[in-house]
């Protein structure tokens, strides 16, 4: 049973633990825990760049016990919208945390200069990060990896200058190629000078009956590896949606001027693997190897010298980076996402921020006083890869105000119309129609991965869906992704997961549930995510939906203002709150 | 899946003639290349053959060179014509059959780490309870493996 709350104060530089056991009975785990720690530490109000604002990472019941249940959930007030902030990574991080002991970890405060945590077992030591401040995300690792303990089963995860230097939408990188992307907790690490942390142990889990255990074990295990239920991401990877979205008018280009692009194919998944592809890998205790890695070979001199890059690429980045940008060939986008990899900056955030400085550029509402002299074109590398430098460094205020997102872009320089974020948030790859407008809007962390919005327009366009119904799979998503996003597995696997063999699963490790039990806690791991969003001053009433989704051809066709109105009509008075 | 639970298990009976007729049956990785660092096979280890979730109790390792950049490189066993490992323990914990199979004896282990220490590929290394942890060849790993890196083989004599 999961009970160890691991408190580490940067002003202090203390730690101790603390049975928990309470917590994780009800809450279950995860991001159930980990919403109700962030009520708990976070005061109302709070600057989230402050050292009252705490970092929450949590995982669940099921972690290293199954396949795919690879996720750690972090929980933190958004710099970037001010309010819910909340993230899931996979990598190593989760097994880490389980064999450490640590089930969840709250750090408190700030410190005084550039510091990292290293945890091992029940060892937590602060230590001096002045070296490294300033180093790319990526070359951090290299150096950590060598003078910390652990190798095989720790897991490192670090900020880049963006972090650093506050980018509202900075990530934290895991273990090099995942990360907690979304919503700026790099920037809360920045704030509280803290460069990285390194978690490792030894610990390993018993459970109550080890033969039950091993039978669900294999039957989730054939199901993840020998049926097609997590087959695209083991294949293509996500980047199959590429082409896919293409053909259905889905995929965002341009800044949503357009839904389909002409040099989809280019970058789509099929052209990657076929050409760059060369190696995939996994998290830790996942079979299926969704991560696809990239090979981009640049030459450097005529005498056949090269450099070699290993990136890693999936679907959101490349419409981030690549489609919603007019990026045209793999080596620019990969380029493009190497930077932001160094960084440490969210991909999505980075390519919207930048489709909307690319439009305004375009229509002339900003010009090269602002850019300083780069010119921001569509398809333009060159100048996204100065410009994303420039993003971070922030050296007028146009810069400075870009590293806010879009959002705070568009409020000092105007094109509202087409800043493409909902509360707050910067929009995932997706134009299929209202539900993922709606989702978007209404989900917890205004994530694609709140409700699966664009997966119901799909639906839709096979056979129409009513408003209604539209509505009700959105909310059925956003309560069931509460618990497992509580255990916490990767929702490529939900597949695998149905809420049968989520009992069952449970129940080999020894904490008894029903499907009903996780309906409803489901319903309340909701209610408490949107107390804290209501606490710091988010109002659905007020949500601002770009006039750009209504302009736009999307999968189901023009997206019409009214259905959306009516659906988040019918959304309000589902939740009961009109 | 179900072969390499009941090849678990069986190391205290004596080898049956009919037994010792078969070729001896060891682990080989056949395409470590082919590994994508899920550590499948570590979990499954532990699972099957300590009953827990476990890195630590696997008899197998899967080592990265390089963090998740880097190649990873799979540690096993070699079931040794003339084992180090056995050679090496005061004990006679390890214990050589006839059709050359090690059996571990728990019991007698007396948490030296001699074997560990004997075995230059480090394939032996000690639990939390200090005792051996050693490959017994049982395959449970390459029921588990997704990518076809892990291989049984008969060993030629």
């Amino acid at each position: 049973m999961l009970r160890r709350v691991l408190y580490i104060d940067l002003d202090k530089k203390e730690s101790f633990v603390e049975d928990r056991g309470d917590l994780f009975e009800e809450w279950l785990g995860g991001t159930g825990v980990a919403t109700r720690l962030l009520l708990e530490e976070c005061p109302q109000g709070t600057d989230p760049l402050s050292p009252e604002a705490p970092i929450i990472f949590g995982i669940g019941p099921l972690t290293a016990l199954f396949p795919a249940m690879t996720k750690t959930v972090a929980t933190f007030k958004s710099p970037l919208n001010g309010e819910l902030g909340e993230s899931y990574a996979g990598g190593r991080l989760a097994m880490a945390m389980r064999f450490a002991g640590h089930e969840a970890i709250v750090i408190r405060g700030a410190a005084e200069s550039p510091c990292y945590i290293s945890i091992s077992d029940d060892e937590v030591k602060i230590k001096d990060a002045t070296s490294i401040w300033g180093v790319p995300a990526t070359v951090v690792g290299y150096i950590l990896r060598d003078v910390e303990t652990g190798v095989g089963r720790r897991s490192i995860i670090r900020i880049g200058p963006a972090g650093e230097r506050l980018v509202r939408y900075a990530g934290v990188v895991v273990d090099t190629y995942r990360h907690f992307g979304r919503l700026g907790l790099g920037a809360v690490f920045g704030s509280k000078n803290l460069k990285a942390l390194v978690v490792s142990g030894t610990e390993d889990v018993e459970v109550p009956d080890p033969k039950r255990y091993r039978e669900i074990y294999n039957q989730l295990y054939k199901t993840a590896v020998k049926t097609d239920a997590m087959e695209k991401y083991h294949d293509i990877g996500t980047p199959i949606n590429v082409n896919v979205l293409n053909q259905l008018n889905g995929l965002p280009t341009r800044n949503f001027q357009d839904s389909s692009f002409e040099a989809a194919e280019k970058i789509s998944g099929e052209h990657l693997a076929d050409n760059y592809l060369f190696r995939r890998v996994s998290c830790a205790h996942c079979p299926i190897g969704c991560i696809h890695i990239g090979m981009l070979k640049t030459s450097f001199s005529r005498h056949h010298e090269f450099e070699i890059r290993k990136i890693s690429y999936d679907y959101e980045l490349i419409y981030a980076l690549g489609s919603n940008l007019g990026v045209s060939t793999p080596e620019g986008l990969m380029e493009l996402i190497e930077a932001c990899e160094g960084q440490g900056l969210d991909a999505i955030s980075t390519g919207v921020v930048l489709g909307w400085a690319t439009e305004a550029f375009d229509r002339g509402m900003i010009t090269e006083d602002e850019t300083l002299g780069i010119p921001l074109r569509w398809d333009g590398v060159d100048g996204y890869l100065e410009a994303i430098e420039k993003i971070v460094k922030a050296p007028n205020e146009f810069y400075s105000v870009l590293a806010r997102g879009v959002e705070a872009a568009s409020d000092r320089y105007g094109g509202k119309e087409f800043a493409m974020a909902l509360g707050g948030n910067e929009v995932a790859g997706y134009h299929t129609g209202p539900a993922f407008i709606l989702g978007l809007t209404v989900g917890v962390r205004h994530s694609h991965l709140d409700n699966a919005g664009y997966s119901i327009d799909q639906a839709a366009a096979k056979r129409a869906l009513t408003p209604q119904e539209m509505v009700d799979a959105i909310i059925e998503e956003d309560d069931a992704r509460g618990v497992y996003n509580s255990l916490i597995g990767c929702l490529f696997a939900r597949g695998v997961y149905t809420p049968e063999k989520i009992v069952e699963a449970l129940g080999s490790v020894g904490i008894e549930r029903s499907v009903e039990d996780l309906e409803i806690l489901g319903r309340k791991i909701f209610e408490e995510k949107y107390r804290f969003k209501v606490r710091e001053g988010f109002d659905l009433k007020k949500a601002r939906i770009p006039a750009r989704f209504y302009e736009t051809v999307s999968t189901v066709g023009m997206v019409d203002p009214e259905t959306v109105e009516t659906m988040m009509k019918i959304y309000r008075e589902r939740r009961g709150w009109d | 899946m179900i072969e390499a639970e009941a090849g678990t298990g069986g190391e205290s009976k004596e080898a049956s003639p009919e037994r010792a007729k078969r070729k001896r049956r060891r682990l080989k990785v056949a395409h470590p290349e082919r590994c994508i660092g899920c550590l499948s096979c570590m979990f499954a280890c532990s699972r099957i053959n300590a009953g827990r979730a476990s890195l630590d109790r696997s008899a197998i390792r899967v080592k990265t060179q390089g963090g998740l950049e880097g190649d990873f490189a799979v540690v096993i066993c070699r079931a040794c014509k003339d084992p180090p490992c056995v050679a090496a323990c005061p004990r006679g914990a390890l214990d050589k059959r006839e059709d050359g199979r090690v059996v571990f004896k728990r019991d007698l282990c007396d948490g030296c780490g001699a074997c560990a220490d004997a075995c230059l590929i480090r394939a032996i290394s000690m639990d939390a309870e200090g005792k051996a942890i050693k490959c017994k060849h049982c395959g449970a790993c390459v029921a588990f493996c997704p990518h076809g890196v892990l291989e049984m083989e008969e060993v030629e004599e």
